[in-house]
């Protein structure tokens, strides 16, 4: 065996471990775009709840039950809207790499990020109920947050430093209560527009 | 220049066996199809490694079915993890050798 063949046959050895154990086709432009996503939905919502007063005042309840349906309804389309993007881009990407985007990774992938995301997503479906609004920003960002650190052992290890972030988002939001939507706002909208543009630049050029 | 072939596990000789290996070393399991789509092989090709693997006791394998579809999952045995290092060990002696 020459020492090239002992070489190449280690990398392409390194190469399938971490090919069979990680899925990489995540794309960095999605990032972006849910970012964006929920700058708008954040604003939107700030206009409904502020109205024209201006300004970020303390506010402890929302009192009208129509503006709270109509902000829920935002948060729902702002889900739904950068999941879907998500995944188009996801597909489109690893259909570039030539690479199955539904294999055992991705599928591990899911499902570890499944639990804690419906977990929270659950819970704050009842602290809503219960009329206990103060809690749900925090628990948006804490939630997700964890989702990501468990995922990211499936996937690229800079996902692990996004979910820490979004986790001591989530705790700051909860230690200043009524500033909701001020975390909220920097946890989903600008994070996520950071994190897409390093991962674009370093692993798509 | 002197290199130890003994060293080298005969089992992983073989290409498509050593990617295997690999890739039941860095999973709990995997599956047929996924393997297969993975290395780039043929499902004969891809079956006679794994008989070859399974002979040597350095895969567990497990047949089950989901619906009526077998679905046969492969995981490395503590044997054959053991051995998978002594490989990879043997090549970097190797190395080590050729750059004295």
């Amino acid at each position: 065996m020459k020492e090239e063949d002992i070489y190449s046959e280690l990398s392409s050895i390194r190469n399938l471990m971490e090919r069979s154990s990680k899925f990489i086709s995540l794309s960095g432009l999605s990032g972006v775009l849910a970012g964006i996503y929920a700058l708008i939905g954040a604003y939107v919502g700030y206009k409904l709840v502020y109205k024209d007063n201006g300004g970020l005042m303390f506010r402890d309840s929302y009192i009208d039950l129509n503006i709270l349906w109509q902000l829920f309804l935002i948060a729902a389309i702002v889900l739904v809207l950068s999941l879907s993007t998500g995944i188009w881009l996801t597909i489109r990407q690893a259909r570039k790499r030539n690479e199955n985007y539904w294999n055992p990774v991705s599928k591990r992938l899911l499902m570890t990020m499944t639990i804690p995301l419906v977990t929270g997503g659950l819970l704050i479906l009842i602290l809503m109920s219960r009329g206990y609004f103060g809690v749900i920003s925090s628990s948006c960002l804490i939630f997700y947050g964890l989702a990501l650190v468990a995922g990211s052992q499936y996937t690229l290890s800079d996902v692990k430093w996004l979910g820490l972030c979004e986790i001591v988002l989530g705790l700051m939001a909860a230690a200043f209560p009524g500033y909701g939507i001020v975390f909220w706002t920097i946890g989903f909208g600008a994070l996520h527009i950071l994190y897409g543009t390093v991962m674009h630049f370093k692993y798509n050029q | 220049m002197k290199i130890s072939l003994e060293q080298f596990d005969k089992a992983f000789e073989n290409r498509i066996r050593l990617q295997v290996m690999s890739v039941l070393v860095a999973n709990d399991s995997y599956d047929f199809n996924s393997l297969k789509e993975l290395l780039n092989v043929t499902d004969g090709n891809l079956a006679s490694h794994l008989k070859a693997l399974e002979k040597e006791s350095y895969i567990i394998v497990n047949k089950s079915f989901i619906g009526r579809k077998p679905n046969t999952q492969y995981s490395a045995s503590p044997a054959g993890r053991e051995a998978f290092k002594k490989h990879l060990q043997a090549l970097e002696n190797l190395i080590r050798q050729q750059k004295q």
